[in-house]
């Protein structure tokens, strides 16, 4: 990691990257274009490496691609947010605004480096058919931010075995798994709750999924406070089930 | 030792300096390199045979758990002591979240401790003599660098782990550690504000969306060497 997050933009992959923008742009999904001058060149090495011969393996792919899901529900949820006028106070609206600056850089990060591979954004319905209405009622907006947020973090944590073969995506996607966590930390407390997960409480039913399979210990005594102590992963299925109802 | 740290970081450079204009030193052994640490006083919480003279991480997935156990108990250590007698004006928000913040330390320590059995460091012997623990901004501060330390430490150390088991372990830990740094971050800095301090500009990089920095063992334990008296022997940590 040390040597290679320095590495400067391939021009080929600068192109790749550009068209592929340009081809989202497109079709009108790409909510708030990117400047192709924001890709980070963090990832010029790396995501060299995608478009090298054989490129990553399928196993890293797929992780990453599932990952690109979650960030693209998470960056078209906040860009809509922070963006419908009188929704979010503007007390709290540093907050969103900073979780959705952070939002946005991942999915450019995860399209630069999945390049040709990468899937397009999907539709999203964030009133998972008529379920939620967060865009016009703040208290929904937050309740869905901790959920999307909580799920984020649980998701990278099921996904970190399947990136040991490469040290550099696994670092990436631990320094994005732990910014998912704060912005967790953050929403929760914003809802007057800990930052924290206490056993699989959520008071909201239909997003009780995400916190199914929170309450375990760990082998420390079976108390809400062994459970706070430690974030459980989930599967890919689990988190794909969790986001069907939002997505199109 | 001479270390040179990364420029943009100032918690590093915060803790350096603490390190740098304390008089008493004893030494770290790092891959061959003599890194500088201060020793003053000792207060020690925990109950196992103390480590006053040198513990030895050891080699592979084993020396990182045991990295990863001498932070917990660095952070326990602290918790506890502030837990015990918390600064003046402490209100009872801030009380139960760091009560809570404490036992979810100790309980990381404790696992740790029970995970490694017999290959587990000897109990660290502690030094907070720089922090002022009647005093909020002291605590505060201090557990923001703690928070911060730790999950840059477990951010960097994932990749030199080899068992995908021990993997999933560090990946439970961090992220509670990282949300304690955003609920601490959160406690020193009014929500509203511009960047949002939960996760700031300094601690995520803003072109990206990375936290950053990853730190290295060498990194994390030279900073963490102020709070240490224990000499800690990392000489065997796998490097990559």
């Amino acid at each position: 990691m040390k040597d290679t997050i320095f590495g400067s933009l391939d021009p080929e992959l600068m192109n790749r990257v550009e068209s592929r923008r340009a081809a989202v742009s497109r079709t009108g999904k790409m909510a708030g274009a990117l400047a192709i001058a924001s890709m980070p060149v963090a990832f010029g090495l790396m995501a060299k490496r995608a478009f090298a011969q054989g490129g990553l393996p399928q196993g890293i792919i797929d992780a990453l691609k599932f990952a690109l899901t979650l960030e693209y529900l998470e960056d078209t949820f906040y860009t809509t947010g922070v963006a419908t006028s009188g929704l979010i106070p503007a007390g709290d609206l540093p907050i969103f605004a900073q979780i959705s600056k952070h939002e946005t850089k991942h999915v450019a990060l995860l399209e630069g480096v999945l390049g040709a591979n990468a899937d397009p954004k999907p539709t999203f319905d964030f009133t998972a058919g008529g379920m939620f209405d967060p865009f016009n009622v703040y208290a929904t907006f937050q309740a869905l931010s901790q959920g999307f947020e909580d799920t984020g973090v649980r998701a990278y944590k099921g996904q970190a075995a399947a990136l040991m073969s490469d040290n550099t995506i696994l670092t990436t996607a631990l320094r994005i798994h732990s910014v998912e966590a704060r912005h967790a930390s953050e929403v929760r407390r914003l809802r007057g709750r800990k930052g924290w997960i206490t056993g699989n409480e959520v008071e909201i039913p239909e997003l009780q999924a995400i916190y199914n399979g929170e309450e375990a210990a760990n082998g420390a005594a079976t108390s809400p406070t062994a459970a706070e102590a430690f974030d459980e992963p989930l599967t890919k299925a689990a988190v794909q089930a969790i986001v069907a109802p939002f997505i199109v | 030792m001479d270390t040179k740290l990364p420029e943009k970081n100032g918690e590093l450079r915060f803790l350096d300096n603490l390190a740098r204009t304390t008089g008493r030193r004893t030494f770290v052994q790092w891959a061959g390199l003599t890194l500088g640490v201060v020793a003053l006083g000792c207060s020690d919480d925990s109950s196992g045979p103390p480590g006053d003279g040198e513990v030895n991480l050891g080699t592979g997935d084993t020396g990182i758990l045991n990295y990863a156990y001498a932070l917990e108990q660095l952070e326990a250590a602290f918790y506890t002591q502030v837990v015990a007698s918390f600064y003046a004006g402490a209100s009872a928000d801030e009380q139960a979240l760091l009560t809570d913040i404490k036992n979810h330390e100790v309980i990381h320590r404790d696992f740790l401790k029970a995970a490694l059995g017999t290959a587990a460091i000897a109990d660290l012997t502690v030094d907070f003599t720089t922090i002022n623990f009647g005093d909020r901004a002291s605590v505060l501060g201090a557990a923001k660098a703690f928070e911060d330390l730790g999950v840059s430490a477990y951010n960097g150390a994932g990749q030199l782990l080899t068992s995908a088991d021990y993997l999933l372990i560090a990946g439970k830990i961090v992220s509670v550690e990282a949300r304690h740094a955003a609920a601490i971050r959160d406690l020193l800095v009014p929500r509203s504000s511009a960047n949002g301090s939960f996760a700031g500009d300094d601690v995520v990089d803003p072109t990206t969306g990375l936290e950053f920095p990853e730190r290295t063992p060498a990194q994390v334990l030279t900073a963490a060497d102020t709070y240490v008296t224990t000499t800690i022997n990392a000489s065997g940590l796998p490097t990559s």
